[in-house]
This record gives C-alpha cells, sequence and structure tokens, in this order.
C-alpha cells in the first residue's frame, strides 16, 4: 500500500495541532510550569507530581482524550498522524497530564478488537488509563511482566507505570495460564496499591503498582499480539513528544546565545556555538520526518511500520540525548541551575529517552528486520 | 500502480505513462567502456560520447528540461520533471553528463539572461551537445566567495577577462562556462557581475585549461586560466554589479533547494558503476567475513549500520516533507539541509563500509581480489568532493545558521 505524500496529515489534523499548541502555550506557560512542579528542589523527598487535574479535563472535555478511540466505540477515530501532531504539542509545553497514556491504553485496546470496547467506551466517557506491562528490570518486550493471574486474580508489581497516580485505569499485562493475557483494572481498586518513584523527570509521575489479590477483569489472553500491534503507535506517539520538546530546547538556547555576550559578541557569533546546534536542528528534523512517515505508515502502510516506527524511536532517543546536552551546555553557567526552566526539559527528554526502548534496542530490533539473524 | 503514479496530475499521469513507454524501447545498454560513479569524474571522449548520446535522446523524447517553457527549447509542462526524473531512475538509466549546465547554469541562464541568449543557449544545454562548466572559486577564494578576483574590463564594447580558476569540473570537455567575476575592485559584493563565456572555442585565444587530479588518482576538474579572453556584453546575466545575487540563484539549485528541479537520471546497475547507499552496506556486510563469520552478525556493525540506514531514511523523508507546509517551521529548513545531510550521510556510509572490508578496504580498484570492485575506497575519497564542493559542510552549518535560526552572522 501507498503512503500519501503529505504523510496523510490534513486539513484537521493540522487544526488539532494549531489548536494544542496555543491550549498548551496559554493554560501553562513555562514559567507556571515551574512553578507547579519544580516549588521544591530536594532531590530527597518524594516527587510531587505537580499537575492541574482541571486542565486535563478541560483537554477531555475537548475530546483530546478519545482521538485515537475508534468512532464505533464512541471516540473520534482520528489517525497515527494527527496524534502524532498533538504529541509534538504536548512534548514542546512539557505539559504534564496522562494523555500519552490513554493514548498508549487506547492503542492496546483498539489492537484488542471486540474485546477492548468496553474498556475504550470508558476512555470515550473521558476516563483516564495507562499501561502496566513493564518488570522489574524494565524489559521493552511485551511478554515479559512480572505480574501473575490466577482464576481472575492478579498478584505482583507492574513496574515503570507512566503518569500512575493521574488515572482512573490501568492497563495491565499479566502471565496467566492462557499466555500474556490483558486486564484492565480500576486504579483505585481494592489491592491495588501506588508506590510513587522518586524520579528526575518532574514533568511526570511515575510508580510501581503492587497487586495484591487484585479481581480483574480480563480483556484478551492474547495480550502478546495486542501489544505487540500497539508498540508502533507507542514509540511514534513518544518520539513526537521528544521533537517537540526538543525544537523548545533548540528555540529556547538559539534566543538565549543570541541575547548573552561574551568577548563583545553574542555567543551565537562563534561557530564553536552555532555549529552545535545547527547540528541538533538537523537531528530534530531527521527525527520529525521519521516520526510523520512512522505514523503514516501506521496508518496507510502497516507492513512498513514497525520497522518505520523502531526508526523515528531510535532517532528521537538521539534528539532527546542530543538536544539536551547541547542546550544546557551552550547556556553556560546558568544552565545548569534549577531556576532556568531548562532542566524541566532536559529531565523530561532524558525520561523519554529510555522509555519504550532506547534508541541501541531500537536499532538491534531494526537489524533482524533489515539484516535478519545471521549464522 | 507505484507510490508516486498515485498522486499525479492528469498531465503528470499521461508525461509519466510516455516516459516509461519510451524508456522500455530507448533504455541504452551498458557502455563497452568503464563509467566513473558521477559525471564528475568523466575522463575520455568515449565515455563522454555514450553519455552525451544518451542525454540527447532523452532530451528529444521530452525527458530533460520538461518544465522550462517551450520558447526557450523546454516541454513548457508543469511539474514534470520529477516525474520523468523517478522514471529514468526506475528504469535504470546513466546519468546525464551535462550535469552542472542542468543543475547550475539553465536555472541561473533561465531567471538572469536575456531571451535571446536564452533561446540560443538552453536547447544545446537541455541536449548535451553544449557541456557547461562552473568558473566560481580561484586559488584565493574558496569558502570566502565574494572575494573572487577575475577580473573583467570594459574596453569598447567588449569585456576583456583575466583571472584564474580552480576546481572547474568537466572545463575540458565544456563549450561555456558559468563565470563570477569582478566589474569593480572597490566593493566586495557589489563590484560583482556574473557571464557565460564560451569557453572551448577560445581555447589558445585567451582560455587555458589544465587537468587537476584528484585525491583518487582520477581527473575530472582543472583549473581554467583568463589572460584576455573578449566577450560581448550580451553573454552577461543581470545588471553590472548584480554577480553575488545571480551565483544564489545558482548555489540555490546546486545545493538542490532552488525552484527548478534538475533532471536527473541514473540507478543504471554494472560493474562498473556503485552506488554509496545502505542496501549496498547491507550486502557488503553479508559478504564480508570478520572473526570467522559475516560482518553482518557482529553487534556492533549492526548498529551502525542501521544508525546509517536511519539517517538515509531520514533525508528522504525530510525531502517528502519539505513539501508539507503544516509541518515545516521555516520555509528554507529542510531545503537547506538538503546537501550538509546528503554529503555527510555518504560519507558516513563510505567510511563505514572500509570498516566492514577491515584489511581488504586496503584493496583499490586495480586489484582483482578487492571487495566491490575496489569501489568502496573510491566513494570514501570522492565523499570529499562533495562534503567540501558547493560549500563546505562548514559554510552550510553558518548558512543554517544565520538563515534559519537567525543566529549574528560569523563574519
Amino acid at each position: 500500500m501507498a503512503q500519501p505524500d503529505n504523510f496523510g496529515f490534513g486539513e484537521e489534523a493540522a487544526l488539532l495541532k494549531e489548536s494544542a499548541r496555543k491550549f498548551f502555550a496559554e493554560r501553562l506557560p513555562v514559567d507556571q510550569l515551574h512553578a507547579l512542579v519544580a516549588a521544591d528542589p530536594d532531590p530527597e523527598k518524594m516527587s510531587e507530581c505537580g499537575w492541574k487535574p482541571e486542565l486535563w479535563q478541560q483537554m477531555v472535555d475537548l475530546g483530546w482524550s478519545v482521538l485515537a478511540v475508534p468512532e464505533a466505540a464512541g471516540g473520534v477515530g482520528m489517525p497515527v498522524v494527527a496524534m502524532a501532531g498533538l504529541a509534538e504539542e504536548l512534548g514542546r509545553a512539557a505539559f504534564p497530564c496522562p494523555l500519552l497514556g490513554t493514548l498508549n491504553a487506547s492503542y492496546v485496546l483498539v489492537a484488542c478488537g471486540a474485546a477492548g470496547e468496553p474498556a475504550l467506551a470508558e476512555i470515550a466517557e473521558g476516563r483516564s488509563a495507562t499501561l502496566a506491562i513493564t518488570n522489574r528490570e524494565g524489559s521493552w518486550n511485551a511478554g515479559d511482566a512480572d505480574v501473575a493471574c490466577e482464576d481472575g486474580v492478579l498478584n505482583g508489581t507492574a513496574w515503570f507505570v507512566q503518569d500512575a497516580r493521574k488515572v482512573d485505569r490501568l492497563l495491565v499485562s499479566a502471565r496467566s495460564p492462557a499466555g500474556l493475557s490483558l486486564y484492565w483494572v480500576a486504579a483505585d481498586a481494592p489491592g491495588v496499591t501506588i508506590r510513587p518513584d522518586a524520579i528526575v523527570d518532574l514533568t511526570r509521575d511515575q510508580a510501581h503498582v503492587v497487586f495484591d489479590q487484585v479481581e480483574a477483569q480480563e480483556v484478551t489472553s492474547n495480550g502478546l499480539a495486542a501489544l505487540n500491534a500497539a508498540f508502533p503507535s507507542i514509540w511514534t506517539t513518544l518520539a513526537a513528544d521528544i521533537v517537540g520538546a526538543a525544537e523548545w530546547q533548540l528555540q529556547t538556547t538559539v534566543e538565549y546565545v543570541g541575547a548573552r555576550k561574551q568577548f563583545d559578541r553574542p555567543l551565537g557569533f562563534f561557530q564553536a556555538v552555532k555549529h552545535p546546534l545547527v547540528d541538533v536542528m538537523v537531528q530534530i528534523d531527521q527525527t520529525k520526518s521519521l516520526v510523520y512517515n512512522a505514523a503514516c505508515a501506521i496508518d496507510t502502510e502497516p507492513e512498513r511500520a514497525l520497522q518505520y516506527a523502531h526508526m523515528a524511536k531510535a532517532s528521537a532517543s538521539e534528539t532527546a540525548a542530543f538536544a539536551s546536552g547541547r542546550s544546557v551546555q551552550c547556556h553556560g553557567g546558568i544552565g545548569f541551575t534549577w531556576e532556568c526552566f531548562l532542566h524541566l526539559y532536559f529531565k523530561r527528554q532524558k525520561h523519554s529517552q529510555m522509555l519504550w526502548g532506547d534508541a541501541a534496542w531500537h536499532r538491534a530490533r531494526l537489524a533482524e528486520i533489515l539484516i535478519g539473524e545471521v549464522a | 500502480m507505484s507510490d508516486n503514479a498515485r498522486k499525479d496530475t492528469p498531465e503528470q499521469a499521461e508525461f509519466r505513462q510516455h516516459c516509461r513507454e519510451w524508456l522500455a524501447q530507448n533504455r541504452p545498454d551498458e557502455p563497452s567502456v568503464r563509467l566513473p560513479q558521477t559525471a564528475l569524474e568523466i575522463m575520455t571522449n568515449e565515455q563522454l560520447s555514450y553519455l552525451q548520446d544518451w542525454q540527447k535522446a532523452a532530451y528529444q523524447a521530452g525527458l530533460v528540461g520538461c518544465d522550462y517553457p517551450v520558447a526557450v527549447g523546454g516541454g513548457g509542462r508543469t511539474d514534470c520533471q520529477r516525474v520523468a526524473n523517478e522514471e529514468m531512475v526506475a528504469a535504470r538509466t546513466p546519468y546525464f553528463p551535462n550535469i552542472i549546465g542542468l543543475g547550475m547554469a539553465a536555472p541561473t541562464v533561465f531567471y538572469h539572461g536575456q531571451e535571446a541568449l536564452k533561446e540560443r543557449l538552453l536547447p544545446r544545454l537541455f541536449s548535451g551537445e553544449d557541456i557547461w562548466c562552473q568558473g566560481f572559486s580561484e586559488p584565493g577564494a574558496g569558502s570566502d566567495l565574494a572575494s573572487v578576483q577575475t577580473f573583467a574590463e570594459k574596453q569598447g564594447d567588449k569585456w576583456v577577462i583575466n583571472g584564474h580558476k580552480v576546481w572547474t569540473s568537466l572545463a575540458h570537455f565544456a563549450e561555456w562556462m558559468i563565470l563570477l567575476l569582478r566589474t569593480d575592485k572597490s566593493h566586495k559584493y557589489d563590484g560583482l557581475s556574473y557571464f557565460v563565456v564560451p569557453i572551448r572555442s577560445a581555447l589558445g585565444k585567451g582560455v587555458t585549461v589544465r587537468p587537476l587530479i584528484k585525491i583518487t588518482g582520477e581527473t575530472g576538474f582543472n583549473e581554467v586560466i583568463f589572460e584576455g579572453l573578449e566577450v560581448d556584453d550580451g553573454f552577461r546575466l543581470d545588471e553590472l554589479g548584480k554577480g553575488w545575487q545571480v551565483a544564489m540563484t545558482t548555489l540555490l539549485h546546486e545545493r538542490g533547494a532552488g525552484e527548478l528541479q534538475t533532471p536527473r537520471a541514473g540507478g543504471m546497475k554494472s560493474k562498473s558503476t556503485h552506488a554509496n547507499n545502505t542496501p549496498n552496506l547491507i550486502e557488503l556486510a553479508r559478504s564480508c567475513q570478520r572473526d570467522g563469520r559475516p560482518a553482518a552478525a557482529d553487534p556492533l556493525l549492526r548498529d551502525r549500520i542501521m544508525q546509517q540506514v536511519i539517517c538515509e531514511q531520514g533525508l528522504n523523508h525530510n525531502q517528502r516533507r519539505s513539501r508539507v507546509p503544516a509541518l515545516l517551521d521555516h520555509p528554507m529548513r529542510l531545503a537547506l539541509q538538503n546537501k550538509l545531510l546528503a554529503s555527510e550521510i555518504a560519507q558516513d556510509t563510505a567510511a563505514l563500509a572500509l570498516e566492514i572490508e577491515g584489511a581488504a578496504a586496503s584493496l583499490y580498484m586495480g586489484d582483482e581480489n578487492a571487495p566491490a570492485g575496489g569501489q568502496w575506497p573510491l566513494c570514501y575519497m570522492n565523499s570529499y568532493g562533495m562534503t567540501i564542493a558547493a560549500g563546505t559542510s562548514e559554510v552550510q552549518r553558518n548558512i543554517l545558521g544565520e538563515r534559519v535560526l537567525g543566529l549574528p552572522k560569523s563574519k
């Protein structure tokens, strides 16, 4: 199947991206974001999970949490390429909310077919959700879960659960007699304990979630297939978030080195500063092109979606690291302080870099596809 | 139906069909002579005439200059050169020899020349009968192009040119040169003017062409010395003192960022041509051994090959995204990255190929045991031509930093 030349990024997607950009910039400009999430620098303290539930409610009211839910299940059913545009703006604002978790859960539930529809209907009613599918070692392979299920009862711990303190529902993967199954669990169900992690990233929260004799509703016993089908969308959407955040890092740094003077000249005059920033731009643009290509493949060329999504997230992880490093370095001393807003993005990006697979992990999977196993 | 055909306008669809039919009948057979990797290394008349015959045939079939007006020898079509290029590459044709004419001289003459000049020069440029070269760089003017010293002095109704140009690809075959020179020594930028000058007919009469040998051992570029060459004022492009602005048109097209799509053929697979790309890199890694197993099984090499694949794909989709305004932060942002990225990716790909070859990377084209006929060392060395010519990578980064990011000028 052929991809459309414009990545399928039509008028609706452009409008959504534009209005998301305005929404985030108006509702939570970076100084307010800093006041919200970075009030207390004490590293020994548990992270605060600063966010504004009322802004999330506004996003839900705008319909953004149901965009990836098919129309048949009460959602909007927009293509992944439109989600990429939305996620890019989310990243540009480093906006704390459970949007990515809810989108991710939607992608997986859609991949479950009819079995996913009851849970999707809850998302369509405005519930937020996140995936609880990662084990203690942080494996990004769908088959690895530390939670087990017997007779419809969950026991064990899911690790590295994103935005766990912000969501209503958990989509849990667990080993069951039938294989790897998925379960839909209320975040406040009896026996569910959310243990927040003390994390570096101030714009998200993360937890390990303990399941102690939790009665759960099975969504599917073929969780492996559903997760693997949804991974390209999950990686691509996060990669789009990285692109937006990296663009903020770039533009903020460009502004700074244009204003800050040393040796009687703006720093940006010097090629030792100018050229690395150009390299950041080039790296961002590569990732951005790969992100929209991957998203478009998920929408229109599914046989290539997996390899293109590996490319997008591998590239995005490099971009996250590179843009973060250069933004702080080019700011000099002020970039190393808590008061400078840069660290919010630096930390979000280092989190995103590893989340759902770093660059080397994605390249190793890509090599399996493009080179194959070689004896 | 191919991916590209799906989105054709009616005119493009009809034209694509024409290209396919013609190419099916007329794609040339592989030549008996060995061809170099690109037109910039054409060394012999045999190589040249084989390639000229191909370009002329393609022009007469309407596959070259498609988007230029009929009056100047073009096809009078809208956005059809891209279609012809796609079909020619898909049909694996030879490349065109008049690469500087098509890519740089044609758009410059078209945008800045007088009508009579266009009508005289462009048809023979498109057909490849007149090979063109570019007189920009000088011994004292490389990255700082505006400091060229070649001087044209007005004597009566003629201009008399003296000076020295270097790195002039194809000058040994060229009929014509696009020439950036100085008509006023008191203003650096506003003292520049732009001419087209006949080279071949003036050999020994004010023009000397001397070949330079490249790092690879191949020839292909030259130095050109002007000693009192007389030319008519009608060969001037645009106004006196506007040479720098005209040169920008040339450079924009040279870097693939211009308005007019350059006619481009190629892709012919043969033992003597070799594409510097990642499918070939993967093929190489499968055939080379390292520690008793294929290099393609080595985890570190696999990782680095994937890095190259990802960069190459990123460049391809940059070109696609550059036509989607809603996903573009600045109109020139991707166009101006094109040359920098393409040349650096090619260099890194070839460098990695040498590492994959290991000890065998020492073997060059003349060695029967060389992997891939010794083409990878040649690719690697030639890649420095790409990162240096048409504005070095360092100059490209200045342009991007200043024009796109808005950083202060480094001069």
